[in-house]
C-alpha cells in the first residue's frame, strides 16, 4: 500500500473551491478514494450532495471524466460504462494496455433507497468497478429526511422527535451484509478518520477484478447538527463505540480491521449530535438502551465471525 | 407500403421481432442493453441467440429492470459507444424519467419500441399510449406501418441520431403484436452494405478519453438550463432535413425510398384519414374500395412524428375538405388524441383549412376493420354535406 507520503505526492484530482459545507465527510473520501486507485478513474455520482456540491455548470470539481444521470441509477450507468470500455476494447478502439477504473458514487439515500436495485443488479451482473457509499445517514441534500440508513431514534425532518413519535423508530438497514450476500470479491466499511485502513481498502477494491463495495461512514454537520471542526472526531467515535466497524469481506473471508481497545458507550458518540440530543431526556432513555444493547450484539456477532467464511 | 422486391434472393418471411434482431445484429452495435417486455421479447431473445452464437460484437448487458436498461444505455452512449435497446409499454414508462437524460445529454441511443398498451388495465396488446407517452421527451419519433419498414427504419435511425447536426436519441416504433408478430415478405440488405450504410459511430467526445476529462450531466441552474434546451430544440427540429436526406440516401442505395410521411391516394382526395403505423394498411384496403365506387378519399400516414412535421403535413391537407384524424391513444385531456391536436394545430390559421376531427381507436388491441375506415369515410362525408364538423372528438371500434 502507498505511504501516506506517496499518496500525499499524487495529483489531486477533486479540486477544491466545491460546494460542499465546511466539515462534509465527502470530500476527504473522494480525495483519497481517487488518490488510492493507481490508474485513471471514469466516475459516475447518484444526485446528491456530492454531485450538486461539485458541478454547478459551468464549474466542475472533477479532474477526471465523470457523468451524473440521476438518482437511482448510479451502478447501472457505470454498468453502461464498463460495457462500454469492454466493447471498444475488444474491437480494438481502446488500446488493449490502457487501464481504466470504473467507480460509482452514491450517498445513502442513493444506495440503500432508490438505487438499491440497481447496485443488486450489477453487483450481480459482475460488472468490473468499485461502489463507494458514502453513508452520511439521512437524506442530507433535500434537507435531512429520513433513509433506511438513518439511526434509530435520530430527529430527521420526515422523523421528528415528537411527544408520540421520539425520532426515526426503526434500526437501520444492514447495507453491507446484504452487499455481501452478492459473493462479490470485496466488500468492506472505512471511515474518513483512519485514512490508512480507508487508502487501502480503497486500493484493494479498486485492484480486484469484479464488483467491490465501499461503505464510508461520512459526518454531516448539517444533518447530525454537530460541529464542523468535531466532523473527524465524530467519525472516530462513530468506530470506537462500534456503532460503525471498520471490516472486510475479501473472497468470502470476513476480518474485523480495528477492534477499539477500549469499547466506547453509544452515548459517548450521540451526544456529539443534535439529532439524538431528545435520546437524552428521561421519557427516551429506553432508546438509549435499546441501541446500546443492539450496537453490543452486532459487535459480539462480527466478532465471532472475525477470521471465518461468511460465503 | 408496397415493397419492391428487385431482388427475389434477399426477400425472406420474418415476423417484425425477428426483422429488428436482424437489423441489430447487422448493425452490430458496441453496446446493448435490455430487459425483456411483451410484445418486444423476441427482439431481445433473438439477439441473444445471435451473441450466444458469437454473431455479433456487441457487450449485452441483461440488466435488472428498463429504468438500468436506459440507464446502462445512457453510460455506454457517454462512453462513446454505439448503443442500441427495444421495449414496450411499461417497460417505456418506467424508462421515462431516463429518456429525457438520454435527449438532454445528447446521446444517441437507437430503441425499437414495440407499441403495446399502458395499465391499467393490464393489456399486452398493441396501442400507442406508451410512445406517445414520451411524444416531449426529446427523442426522434419514427413510425413504421410494415415490417419491412421497421427494418429498414432501424437503421436509418442510426445514421439520423449520431448525425454530429442532430445527436438525439430515436425510437423507431412497430405495432405490437400486428407488425411484431406477424410474419410478412421483406427484402434484407446485404450485411456489407450495413456496414457501409450506417458507418462507425464518430462521438463528439467520451469519458473514456481519459485523457481529456469532461463532466457530463452538471447541475445547471435558471443562468444556463433554458440555454440548453433551447439548443436541444434547435437539434430536434433539424433533425428533420436529415431525415430527409438519410431516407433519399437509403432510396437511392437500396431502391426503397422514406419521407416524412406516405401519401396515399390523397391527391385529389376531398376526404381523408390520417393514421400512424399499421392501421395505415387497412385504411388503404377503404380507400382503394371507395375509390372503385368513384369517391374521392385518401390517406396521410405520417412516418416521422417527432420532431413533427407540421409544415409538411399541413401543406398535404390543404386540397383535402374534410380530415379524420385517427389516434390509437387518448391523451385524456378531453380533447382527442395527440395526433389529432397536432394536425389540427398545424391546420389552424390557414385560410380554407379542411375540417379536422379526431378519433380514438382500437385501444388495448380492439381490431380496427376495413369497415371501421369506411363508417370513418362516411362520417367524413356528412361533415362535407352538413358543413359542419358535428362531434369534433371521440371514439370508434367501441
Amino acid at each position: 500500500m502507498a505511504t501516506l507520503k506517496e499518496l500525499s505526492a499524487r495529483e489531486e484530482l477533486f479540486s477544491g473551491g466545491h460546494r460542499l459545507c465546511a466539515g462534509c465527510g465527502i470530500p476527504p473520501i473522494m480525495r483519497l478514494l481517487l488518490r488510492s486507485a493507481g490508474a485513471p478513474v471514469v466516475a459516475t455520482t447518484a444526485t446528491g450532495c456530492l454531485e450538486v456540491g461539485t458541478t454547478i455548470y459551468p464549474y466542475t470539481s472533477w479532474r477526471i471524466s465523470w457523468i451524473h444521470s440521476a438518482f437511482e441509477n448510479s451502478a447501472a450507468t457505470i454498468s453502461g460504462i464498463e460495457s462500454a470500455y469492454r466493447s471498444l476494447k475488444k474491437k480494438g478502439k481502446i488500446a488493449a494496455d490502457k487501464d481504466i477504473k470504473f467507480l460509482a458514487l452514491g450517498g445513502d439515500g442513493g444506495t440503500y433507497d432508490i438505487g438499491f436495485q440497481a447496485l443488486s443488479g450489477a453487483l450481480e451482473r459482475g460488472h468490473d468497478f468499485l461502489y463507494v457509499c458514502y453513508d452520511n445517514g439521512a437524506y442530507m441534500n433535500t434537507g435531512i429526511q429520513r433513509s433506511s440508513a438513518t439511526p434509530l431514534g435520530s430527529a430527521t425532518t420526515t422523523s421528528p422527535a415528537g411527544s408520540a413519535h421520539p425520532g426515526k423508530g426503526q434500526w437501520r438497514k444492514d447495507l453491507t451484509r446484504i452487499v455481501v450476500a452478492h459473493n462479490i470479491p470485496y466488500a468492506a466499511q472505512a471511515s474518513p478518520h483512519n485514512w490508512r485502513d480507508l487508502a487501502k481498502k480503497a486500493e484493494k477494491a479498486f485492484n480486484t477484478e469484479g464488483p467491490t463495495f465501499l461503505n464510508v461512514v461520512s459526518p454531516c454537520p448539517l444533518g447530525w447538527y454537530s460541529k464542523p471542526e468535531l466532523s473527524i472526531e465524530t467519525a472516530k467515535l462513530a468506530v470506537d463505540t462500534c456503532y460503525w466497524p471498520l471490516y472486510e469481506v475479501e473472497d468470502g473471508i470476513l476480518k474485523v480491521n480495528y477492534k477499539p481497545r477500549e469499547k466506547k458507550p453509544i452515548e459517548e458518540w450521540l451526544k456529539l449530535q443534535g439529532r439524538f440530543k431528545h435520546l437524552f431526556k428521561e421519557e427516551n432513555r429506553w432508546l438509549l438502551e435499546e441501541t446500546q444493547k443492539r450496537i453490543d450484539s452486532e459487535w459480539e456477532r462480527l466478532l465471532e465471525m472475525d477470521g471465518k467464511r461468511v460465503f | 407500403m408496397a415493397t419492391p422486391l428487385t431482388d427475389k434472393k434477399k426477400q425472406v418471411v420474418l415476423t417484425g421481432n425477428s426483422a429488428v434482431a436482424y437489423a441489430m445484429k447487422q448493425i452490430d452495435p458496441d453496446v446493448c442493453a435490455a430487459y425483456p417486455i411483451t410484445p418486444s421479447t423476441a427482439i431481445m431473445e433473438e439477439f441473444s441467440s445471435y451473441y450466444a452464437d458469437g454473431k455479433v460484437s456487441t457487450e449485452l448487458v441483461t440488466v435488472e429492470s428498463e429504468h438500468s436498461a436506459m440507464s446502462a444505455c445512457v453510460g455506454a452512449a457517454a462512453a462513446g459507444a454505439r448503443v442500441m435497446t427495444a421495449t414496450s409499454s411499461q417497460g417505456l414508462a418506467l424508462m421515462w424519467e431516463v429518456l429525457y437524460i438520454a435527449s438532454g445529454m445528447r446521446l444517441p441511443v437507437v430503441m425499437a419500441v414495440v407499441n403495446r398498451a399502458l395499465s391499467a388495465p393490464i393489456n399486452i396488446h398493441c396501442d400507442h399510449s406508451d410512445s406517445m407517452g414520451a411524444r416531449d421527451s426529446g427523442w426522434i419519433q419514427i413510425y413504421s406501418e410494415t415490417v419491412q419498414e421497421a427494418y429498414d427504419n432501424l437503421f436509418q435511425a442510426v445514421r439520423i441520431a449520431e448525425d454530429h447536426r442532430v445527436l438525439t436519441p430515436a425510437m423507431v416504433c412497430l405495432d405490437g403484436f400486428i407488425t411484431s408478430h406477424a410474419i410478412e415478405n421483406l427484402t434484407l440488405i446485404e450485411d456489407g452494405d450495413v456496414k457501409d450504410f450506417v458507418g462507425e459511430f464518430e462521438p463528439k467526445q467520451s469519458l473514456l478519453d481519459t485523457g481529456h476529462p469532461i463532466t457530463m450531466g452538471a447541475m445547471t441552474l435558471p443562468e444556463y438550463y433554458i440555454d440548453f434546451k433551447y439548443e436541444q430544440s434547435k437539434a430536434i427540429r433539424g433533425a428533420k432535413e436529415v431525415v430527409i436526406e438519410v431516407g433519399r440516401e437509403f432510396g437511392e442505395r437500396f431502391g426503397r425510398e422514406y419521407g416524412l410521411m406516405e401519401c396515399y391516394r390523397l391527391d385529389d382526395a376531398d376526404v381523408a384519414i390520417v393514421v400512424l403505423s399499421s392501421a395505415a394498411g387497412t385504411t388503404k384496403v377503404a380507400v382503394d374500395r371507395l375509390r372503385d365506387q368513384g369517391k374521392k378519399v385518401g390517406l396521410l400516414r405520417p412516418r416521422l412524428y417527432r420532431p413533427f412535421p407540421h409544415e409538411e403535413i399541413a401543406s398535404a391537407l390543404m386540397g383535402v375538405k374534410a380530415v379524420c384524424v385517427l389516434d390509437r391513444a387518448d391523451s385524456m385531456s378531453g380533447f382527442g388524441g395527440p395526433l389529432f391536436t397536432d394536425v389540427r394545430s398545424a391546420l389552424y390559421g390557414r385560410d380554407s383549412a379542411p375540417k379536422v376531427i379526431g378519433r380514438i381507436f382500437g385501444l388495448g388491441g380492439r381490431d380496427y376493420k376495413v369497415e371501421d375506415a369506411e363508417a370513418v369515410f362516411d362520417e367524413l362525408y356528412n361533415v362535407l354535406e352538413t358543413g359542419e364538423a358535428g362531434k369534433l372528438t371521440g371514439y370508434i371500434t367501441i
